[in-house]
């Protein structure tokens, strides 16, 4: 039986060039290196709709966390009632006496009905604390959902199945019902009948079962790109070298999944600022006196016959940023991933 | 290989991977006999090529070695330790000195690592501090296998496959292995390239004295680069022989049609080979036949071939360390080439 290559000794197989000793090709660019990330940045930068949304929600987000600044330097705070103090702006019956609901110099966007509050302030305010709670709840969720999913992916096995039951339950349970029917239940076990409600109880509680309910589909999704994840070959290069379950969890497959997770989050947040809203709006959650975003436009909804302004401004910053971040979400995720574009 | 304690002696190894069916209640079904009592030895710096056709268990055999998959039965002895059933505290002394190359590098390297992270990675885990610290040791690396050190910022999709092959050879080197297991490191690049990457991994077994075994289906690159060639078939080794040995005289039926299916690349004048054609797919490894696992092709086949699986053993006319499982091995040829390389 002949050979399959000629007398083959230990030399060096012929080959047309070998290009061993000399240094391979190098990309053009000098000594900077394009990291994923880097990429990303650069493919966002192009996405003009994702930039102007991403200076609109800054906009909102410095709007919330300098509203005390912001109200000092207009002079004005959210719970003083104006309207009641001072002669001439409010007529008999409640409402601004100045048209488009009491706007003027001093009071940029109007003059609240009845109470007589700054919208201005009351609006800044209520910003600043949908925002709270709807970042808080986001990085909550985020967080367990990574925990959970990156657990249940990379244990697989029984872990894995109830881990995919609890998920189950939890999309499945309608959640604002729940908490407008499970909320006044916890408040009076907690606090006596007599005593008002105190907001902190409020703000942790809408957290809490927000949380609970929405670390589900982030956990999901991430516990399948595990799944697809860890069956990838460079997870056993770094068991062959011997890493640790922690290792490879923490520095071999968190780093790849950063984009769903990114995506997910700038997602969710918007979602929760309307949840929280709608929850106000429902009467539960946060109420007068604290200024929020539902609760003014709950406010609204009584007084929009006879002053439409008031609704207005609410409405429409909400409707702004719920667009601009959603905006952004998309342009984060075609950035990060530009192979599943929208178009 | 004879005398002198082998660096890795793998006697009967076993991998049966379950299969779960059944309804309510989920029972194993049935086995798929990956690897099913495979024996082999590896020297010091010494080049074992492992071949057979797909499906046959190279790639199972290869993580069963470098204990990313567990064993069924078995026993897989590395350096005189017994580490069949190590667990990962356990192997950690051994860990850095059983290394792996993957066969896609595409897969192999972490997207969001630069090289030099991936390169340093093992010597972190396992706590290796070089002198002149690590950075310094995996650029060092990165001109060993051929690359430029400036690569050490840079992340893996800005490189070639046979660039990233480089890498994940690098990788490998960075714990100084005494045995790497090469999971057909060339199967997925160009020809070009895979003589490349072949020469780089040659050069370093004769370099650095790594022994290596060389799982691949190419029986011209296992001819070039393993001393000693292993013909696996269905979850066994049918023949074991030193590599010239084996290429010029294969007494394996299975080895010979194996052997004759490589294409020529000789001058016309020399008489064609005659082509071994064998008829029919391999039998499914969920159930085997019995006896000798070839004889559902092979063209010798007898009922003794369907009662008893053959030994793999010196058969007569056989050089020394040339090892085959059959009951009626082809007719040996002039033994020219007795002498081992």
């Amino acid at each position: 039986m002949t050979s399959p290559t000629p007398s083959a000794t230990t030399a060096p197989m012929v080959v047309a060039e070998d290009a061993v000793p000399t240094a391979p090709k190098t990309p053009p660019r000098g000594g900077d290196s394009r990291s994923p990330g880097r990429l990303a940045w650069l493919r966002f930068k192009r996405d003009r709709t994702g930039v102007v949304s991403a200076y609109v929600v800054l906009v909102f987000f410095v709007a919330g966390v300098g509203a005390p600044l912001i109200a000092r330097l207009y002079g004005k705070d959210p719970y003083t009632t104006y309207g009641q103090n001072t002669a001439g702006l409010l007529n008999d019956f409640g409402f601004p006496v100045r048209p488009n609901g009491g706007i003027s110099g001093d009071f940029w966007f109007g003059v609240e009905p009845q109470l007589g509050r700054d919208v201005f302030t009351l609006l800044l305010y209520g910003i600043r604390n949908s925002l709270l709670i709807a970042t808080v709840t986001t990085l909550l969720v985020t967080f367990l959902g990574i925990v959970v999913g990156l657990t249940a992916g990379y244990l697989g096995g029984r872990t894995d199945y109830l881990v995919g039951r609890v998920i189950d339950i939890l999309l499945a349970f309608p959640s604002t019902l729940f908490f407008i029917a499970f909320w006044p239940v916890m408040i009076s076990i907690l606090v006596s009948p007599e005593d008002a409600t105190p907001t902190w109880l409020t703000v942790v509680s809408l957290i809490s079962v927000m949380t609970a309910f929405g670390w589900a589909p982030i956990a999901r999704l991430l516990r399948g790109e595990v799944l697809a994840l860890r069956e990838r070959e460079f997870v056993e290069a770094s068991k062959v070298t011997g890493a640790s379950p922690a290792r490879i969890i923490f520095k071999e497959l968190l780093p790849n999944l950063w984009t769903p997770i990114l995506i997910q989050a700038t997602l969710a947040l918007p979602m929760y600022v309307t949840t929280e809203a709608a929850l106000a709006f429902l009467g539960v959650g946060l109420s007068d006196p604290t200024p929020d975003w539902g609760v003014m436009i709950q406010r609204g909804a009584q007084v929009y016959q006879n002053d439409i302004t008031y609704m207005l401004f609410p409405g429409l910053t909400m409707v702004i940023f719920v667009i601009a971040f959603n905006l952004l979400g998309d342009s984060v995720r075609d950035a990060l991933d530009p192979k599943t574009r929208r178009r | 290989m004879s005398g002198t304690d082998p660096l890795l002696d793998v006697t009967g190894l076993t991998k049966h991977f379950p299969v779960r069916g059944g309804f309510p209640v989920r029972r194993t079904v049935g086995a798929v006999q990956a690897v099913d009592g495979l024996d082999l030895r590896v020297a010091e710096g010494e080049s074992l090529g492992l071949v057979g056709e797909s499906g046959c268990g190279k790639s199972t055999t290869g993580r069963l070695i470098t204990r990313l998959l567990e064993p069924t039965a078995g026993k897989i002895t590395y350096a005189g330790q017994d580490i069949t059933h190590a667990s990962r505290k356990e192997l950690a002394p051994v860990r850095s000195e059983i290394q792996m190359i993957f066969q896609d590098p595409y897969a192999s390297l972490n997207p969001r690592h630069t090289v030099g992270k991936i390169v340093s990675g093992p010597m972190e885990i396992n706590g290796i501090d070089p002198k002149g610290g690590r950075e310094r040791r995996a650029r060092e690396l990165l001109e060993i296998v051929g690359l430029n050190p400036e690569h050490y910022n840079r992340f893996p999709h800005e490189f070639s496959g046979g660039q990233r092959q480089r890498i994940g050879v690098a990788r490998a080197l960075a714990l100084s292995p005494r045995l790497v297991v090469a999971d057909e490191p060339v199967s997925a690049l160009d020809v070009s390239i895979q003589a490349q990457v072949v020469n780089l991994l040659q050069t370093l077994q004769r370099d650095l004295g790594i022994a290596f075994v060389f799982i691949a289906h190419d029986l011209a690159i296992v001819r070039h680069f393993s001393q000693r060639v292993a013909v696996m078939y269905l979850g066994r080794i049918v023949e074991t022989a030193d590599r010239d040995d084996l290429y010029e005289n294969p007494r394996h039926p299975y080895t010979r049609a194996l052997l004759s299916a490589v294409p020529e690349a000789t001058a016309s004048d020399t008489p064609p080979r005659t082509r071994i054609r064998l008829t029919g797919d391999v039998p499914s490894p969920l159930n085997p036949p019995s006896g000798c696992r070839f004889r559902t092709r092979c063209w010798k086949a007898t009922e003794r071939c369907a009662a008893e699986a053959p030994a793999l053993v010196r058969v007569e006319g056989n050089g020394v360390g040339h090892l085959t499982a059959c009951h009626y091995p082809e007719a040996g040829r002039t033994m020219t080439s007795q002498a081992a390389a």
